[in-house]
């Protein structure tokens, strides 16, 4: 007898005024009788459009019939079969758009959980006592795995799979990538990264720290002298974007990319940090994506008393997460609308003091389909601000493409790959931001595991 | 990993370490830097490479003890391991074509100028050398200096050691007694590059500053070494650390060095205690 509730089972979220003080969790996620309840919500439909929506094809009716018959670990087996990173899926994907957009209860009420129930079966399995994987036999290839977040951790774990010797080199101190420097410890704990990279390296993954590719060896280095079969391009999109704005270089003006390293990455946040952060009492977050959400709302935990994210467009075109603006908006972030800085102010000693912005009214539909934002004259005013975060985006590093002859990117630095990620130079694959410029956890991972594939088979092709 | 093989004291805040990094040793080239950490959450700090032994699989960096990581670094003796240390970051000296450089180095900024001058007189340029301190106790690399430049000026604040004065009044004497340079190299504390570029401007002489502005990645990530060169943007540690010093805005550099002053030194001093404590 399915659940025939119109609502998702709701799960439990920590206060927005205790939680807007630390860093905690704010999901708590499902127990497991919440997530039994949740599961009978599914019609378990043949065609399965949940999953057409999903970039990396879970079969999602499948592991949600296992979870209301409450056979956690068969949930997660059917989970893991498609997807390497399930904990860190279930929470930061933009379900919405994906795989809840297409379910059919979605049409009459609130679509299943998916999410959720994700995120529980990952949950549960990782609590367990942790069973050593069946090694899997060596197909005698090696590759190489450039960049640990979340494109490259779903190559290598696919390439795992099929047998191949993997080496994941990461630039920075710790591998994860934006899932270890840009999501916060509040949206996705940095023990879930450390657990899902242990998983990897318990089934035989080499991780190289300090790895900086193009200056510590080259991808020629790899493929010549390292003696690797193939390369796996997946160094994101990490190159903050500004906006080239008069007083953009003030004290007190950061990349969001820099904010959020010193406060994830470098944990600036706890008392005893040796990296601070300086961040004022009142703090403007110019942006409307996940990255912006992140920033405010590390202000606030890290002591601010007013925190404005500023948007051009309006709220229904926010790119973030349904779920992380919601949480935003309860803990007290505000939020403007239709308006576009144009200038930071600052005082003698160069400190930020405020930001003038103009009012922004939408005008014709954009080649993105959305409504392009147009100011309005005489429209500006100034908001007043010690700290200002700019979110705007990022575009691909220059350095993979600068030191390795032959390939192949586009004008603004994304690096030219089919579908299968094969770029301009034979044995060099790429996959995720780096590719497609910034864009979400899962289509980086959707687009690591398809890599993976063509990967295995260009390297049997080649013996 | 990252083990020290040797270390040294040049004066009494300044110190030589060599590192066991083969990797980095074999890509180091002179003007580049590492980024390095001290323990497990430490801070990521850069240091201009100092030298390099591409053989031995070794780099070498001078470093100041001026702040809580500097400190921690000093205490790490011979045997004993770094956490981190990542590169060769950053772009290499240009020193191609050039005939004849006056390269300027101030205080522990010398450990840098040292490579770029071993480097442009090993390819046959004429170097002359001006190193400035402020007193003769700070006086490092004298040796180094003297046998890899045709002619070397040392100057002190004081008056303790060589001559008495600031590295541009020696700069100005070299070019008014009739020296001509294709490029200055000056690398030191920012008011030292400032007004060695305002001096070579008055003349017209090419003039790179090597910058080291406060960083985290060191890989162009963050964007919190960005300063403004001919009104332009750059990030010091991917378009740099090396550049037009007639062109770069220094008032800001400096204002942008100074944010996060008051915990630097906060840190400096809670780790002093630290080490004190230990000593006891």
């Amino acid at each position: 007898m399915p659940n025939l509730n119109v609502n998702k089972t709701p799960m439990a979220v920590r206060d927005p005024l205790e939680r807007g003080r630390d860093f905690g969790e704010v999901a708590q996620g499902y127990t497991a009788q919440q997530a039994m309840e949740e599961a009978a919500r599914c019609l378990q439909c043949k065609h399965k459009p949940c999953t057409g929506g999903c970039p990396v094809q879970v079969d999602i009716p499948a592991f949600i019939r296992l979870v209301a018959e409450g056979d956690f670990a068969g949930a997660y087996e059917v989970i893991a079969r498609a997807s390497s990173l399930p904990a860190v899926c279930g929470r930061v994907c933009p379900q919405e758009n994906q795989c809840e957009k297409h379910c059919v209860r979605g049409v009459k009420g609130e679509p299943v959980a998916i999410g959720r129930l994700e995120r529980f079966v990952a949950d549960w399995h990782n609590s367990q006592p942790i069973h050593p994987a069946q090694p899997v036999p060596s197909n005698g290839h090696r590759a190489a795995v450039i960049g640990s977040g979340p494109a490259g951790l779903a190559c290598a774990g696919e390439l795992l799979k099929k047998g191949c010797d993997v080496t994941l080199f990461e630039a920075l101190h710790t591998p994860g990538g934006v899932l270890v420097y840009g999501i916060p410890e509040f949206r996705l704990p940095k023990k879930i990264v450390e657990q899902e990279i242990a998983l990897l390296k318990s089934r035989g993954l080499k991780v190289m720290t300090n790895m900086v590719i193009g200056k510590v060896l080259s991808i020629d280095d790899l493929l010549d002298e390292q003696g690797f079969d193939a390369v796996f391009v997946g160094t994101g999109a990490g190159l903050p974007r500004f906006m080239n704005i008069p007083g953009e270089n003030l004290g007190g003006v950061y990349s969001a990319n820099e904010f959020l390293t010193r406060v994830n990455l470098m944990k600036a946040y706890l008392p005893n940090s040796v990296t601070p952060i300086r961040c004022g009492k009142r703090v403007v977050v110019v942006g409307g994506g996940n990255v912006a959400m992140d920033a405010a709302r590390c202000a606030l935990r890290l002591g601010a008393q007013e925190v404005s994210v500023v948007y051009r467009r309006s709220a229904e075109e926010l790119p973030a997460r349904a779920e992380e603006v919601e949480h935003a908006m309860e803990e007290g972030i505000r939020f403007c609308f239709l308006t576009n800085p144009v200038e930071i102010l600052g005082d003698e000693n160069r400190l930020v003091t405020g930001i003038r912005c103009v009012e922004m009214e939408l005008g014709e539909p954009d080649t993105s389909g959305r409504r392009r934002p147009v100011e309005k004259t005489d429209s500006d005013f100034i908001l007043r601000a010690d700290t200002v975060i700019m979110a705007i985006g990022t575009s691909p590093n220059p350095l993979i493409k600068s030191t390795t002859e032959g390939l192949e990117t586009q004008r603004w630095g994304g690096i030219v790959a089919d579908e299968w990620g094969a770029t301009s130079r034979q044995g060099v694959f790429a996959g995720g931001d780096a590719v497609t410029g910034a864009a979400t956890v899962i289509l980086a991972m959707g687009a690591g595991k398809k890599a993976a594939a063509a990967m295995d088979e260009y390297m049997r092709s080649k013996t | 990993m990252f083990e020290i093989l040797k270390k040294e004291n040049l004066c009494a805040s300044v110190v030589r370490m060599t590192i066991d990094a083969p990797l980095v040793a074999a890509k180091a080239q002179p003007g580049q830097f590492v980024i390095l950490r001290v323990a497990p959450d430490g801070e990521r700090i850069p240091l201009t490479v100092a030298d390099y032994d591409r053989a031995a699989g070794t780099v070498t960096v001078i470093f100041q003890t001026v702040g809580a990581t500097t400190l921690a670094l000093s205490y790490k003796e011979v045997g004993e391991c770094l956490t981190d240390f990542v590169g060769p970051l950053g772009r290499a000296t240009d020193t191609a074509g050039l005939r004849k450089v006056a390269v300027i180095g101030g205080g522990v900024g010398c450990a840098i100028a040292l490579p770029v001058a071993k480097k442009l007189y090993e390819q046959g340029t004429v170097v002359h050398c001006v190193c400035g301190f402020r007193s003769g106790e700070q006086v490092i690399l004298q040796d180094e200096f003297f046998s890899h430049s045709h002619k070397l000026i040392t100057m002190t604040d004081d008056g303790s050691f060589g001559e008495q004065g600031l590295v541009t009044d020696a700069l100005r004497r070299l070019i008014e007694s009739g020296e001509t340079y294709d490029e200055v190299i000056a690398i030191g504390p920012i008011p030292m590059m400032k007004f060695v570029s305002l001096l070579t401007a008055e003349y017209g002489i090419k003039t790179v500053v090597s910058m080291n502005p406060i960083m985290i990645d060191g890989t162009g990530m963050c964007g919190g070494c960005r300063l403004t060169v001919g009104g332009q943007v750059k990030f010091a540690c991917v378009d740099g650390p090396e550049f037009d010093g007639h062109q770069v805005d220094f008032d800001e550099v400096m204002q942008r060095s100074r944010l996060y002053q008051e915990n630097e030194r906060h840190a400096y001093e809670q780790a002093c205690h630290l080490f004190q404590k230990e000593v006891q």
